[in-house]
């Protein structure tokens, strides 16, 4: 056993090119998958920041009293498609506006009393924003509604899109990597046949055979997947850094690699071994056939 | 023990290489195997190493019915057999000492197995300076014989040589042959594939001749020329 372990670590040096080769196929593979997950994840943040944003901000008649404007939340919770509605006083409002300002004398002399009380509704499903703030609009002792719905419904068509041009990418790049590393495998094994052929003819077992080459596509996917991991940290950060520093008005915010540095592991490495693997036992066994 | 009986190869090409093949070689038995080329030896070889399987008849080597091996099963016969080849088939970056030490590697003996073993054959062959070299550090008789020591190395039942003698001068030729004789003394059967009708006249050995997929002789009477050929 350990004299099979050290055969596939030392084929891996005898054949360095072609191993050279496939570490350089697979990383790139790796690199390339890795950046658009990692963009669609970002993305998918940012989409779904926005959604909340784009809540629905209802306004109460601002004659109601406090008691009076919350009796109009259960109306509004038995409307079809709201998920919550969540009072919000028209002290509280000014509040959290000045608090989102950055606090200040410039905003002590707002009054509360000009503005409404209001309810920061969520919906189930943006796609029937319309139909849902007609719904709203009927209530009683509603006196406005702030909605978007252009907003939404651009959101919503470009998370669909994404979602399935991403799938569709990241499909097509994995059928296209395994392919290349089991045919840069396969071409490693042909330049080994003879010895194949060798070891079939003195009575070596396929299992015997195939260990250390099991053992060298292991090596090489975790090798890959760690440059892989190193090179997609290294072009994130710098990513992540310039498009910080372009944007003034910081509109996309960025996930630092750091918080989903072990995912990141976990995902390059699980990839790398099984890509390594699964491309040796693929490209072996036709010359096991002797 | 080897045991034909009956056997015809046809190859998918249409080619009709052997045709009721019969012969039978005994534990213990030196054989020469002659005829001229495409007549059917490799064939034979090929055969009784399953590398082949027989269009008709059947073939026992060691105990193994081969017509009926299971797959998984064909590496223990073939350890049972030492092959040996004209072109020595070594593996070409692995030192002589590794070569032959692969044969024990493949049964999964220890390394202090190894270490007791393998200077030992490669003392037999004559090569007991030599396990340090490559393959192509060696001359073409010397590669032979560690080809022959890898064959010995388990200690097989059988030595099968096809052609061992193809790529060498008369004297590393018959160097080869009293090896493999020496080899016989020590109790292992040998089958010697040639068609080098002095080398064969220079032992007095069985002689099975085959000539167009038939056995045409199977005697002490030295290499066997058909005469109307
Ligand atoms: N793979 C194959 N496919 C088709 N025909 C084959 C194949 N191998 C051998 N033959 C044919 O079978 C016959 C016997 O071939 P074989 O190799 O057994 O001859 P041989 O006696 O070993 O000859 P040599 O002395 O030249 O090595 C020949 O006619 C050859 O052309
Ligand atoms: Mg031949």
């Amino acid at each position: 056993m350990g004299y099979l372990f050290k055969e596939g670590i030392r084929n891996m040096f005898t054949h360095g090119f072609m191993s050279f080769a496939a570490v350089c196929v697979t990383v790139a593979c790796l690199v390339i998958i890795g950046g658009f997950s990692l963009i669609i994840y970002n993305v998918s943040l940012f989409v779904s920041d926005m959604e909340q944003q784009n809540r629905v901000l209802v306004f109460v008649d601002e004659n109601y009293d406090s008691a009076e404007a919350r009796s109009v939340g259960s109306q509004i919770n038995l409307v079809e498609n709201v998920r919550e509605a969540v009072y919000m006083s028209r002290e509280e409002a000014v509040e959290r506006f000045v608090e989102q300002q950055g606090g200040g004398e410039a905003y002590d002399g707002i009054d509360p009393s000009t503005l409404r009380d209001r309810f920061i509704v969520t919906l189930e499903d943006n796609a029937r924003m319309a139909e849902t703030v007609e719904q709203l609009r009927k209530i009683e002792g509603v006196a406005h509604i702030a909605d978007r719905p252009e907003i939404a419904d651009g959101i919503i068509t470009v998370q669909q899109v994404l979602n399935i041009v991403s799938i569709g990418i990241i499909v097509v790049l994995l059928v296209v990597s395994l392919f290349m590393i089991s045919n840069t495998i396969k071409l490693a094994m042909y330049d080994r046949r003879d010895e194949i052929a060798i070891m079939k003819m003195i009575g070596a077992t396929n299992r015997f055979i195939r260990f250390p080459y099991f053992v060298e596509g292991f090596l090489i996917g975790l090798i890959s997947g760690a440059v892989a991991f190193f090179i997609e940290w290294g072009l994130y950060d710098l990513l992540a850094t310039r498009i910080t520093q372009t944007q003034r008005l910081q509109l996309l915010t960025i996930v630092p690699f750091e918080e989903i540095f072990m995912p990141m592991v976990v995902t390059f490495g699980a990839a790398g071994l099984f890509v390594g693997m699964f491309g040796s036992v693929m490209s072996i066994r036709k010359f096991l056939d002797v | 023990m080897i045991e034909f009986r009956n056997v015809t190869k046809v190859y998918t090409a249409g080619n009709r290489a052997l045709e009721g093949v019969s012969l039978h070689i005994d534990d213990g038995e030196f054989v020469f195997l002659v005829g001229p080329s495409g007549s059917g030896k490799s064939t034979i070889i090929k055969l009784l190493t399953a590398e082949l399987e027989p269009t008709s008849g059947s073939i026992q080597v060691n105990g193994y019915r081969l017509e009926t091996i299971k797959k998984r099963q064909i590496p223990y016969m073939r350890r049972t057999v030492g092959v040996i080849f004209q072109d020595f088939r070594l593996i070409e970056n692995k030192t002589v000492f590794e070569n032959v030490a692969y044969g024990m590697r493949i049964v999964g003996a220890s390394a202090k197995e190894i270490q007791a073993r393998v200077p030992y054959v490669l003392d037999l062959v004559g090569l007991e300076n030599r396990g340090r070299r490559l393959p192509h550090e060696l001359s073409g008789g010397e590669q032979q014989r560690v080809a022959i020591a890898r064959a010995l190395v388990n200690n097989p039942a059988m030595i099968v040589a096809d052609e061992p003698t193809g790529n060498l001068d008369p004297q590393r030729s018959y160097e080869i042959m009293m090896l493999l004789e020496s080899i016989n003394a020590l109790g292992t059967t040998v089958m010697v594939v040639t068609h080098e009708q002095e080398l064969v006249n220079r032992f007095t050995k069985r002689v099975i001749a085959i000539s167009e997929g038939k056995v045409i002789n199977d005697g002490m009477d030295g290499y066997y020329i058909n005469e109307e050929s």
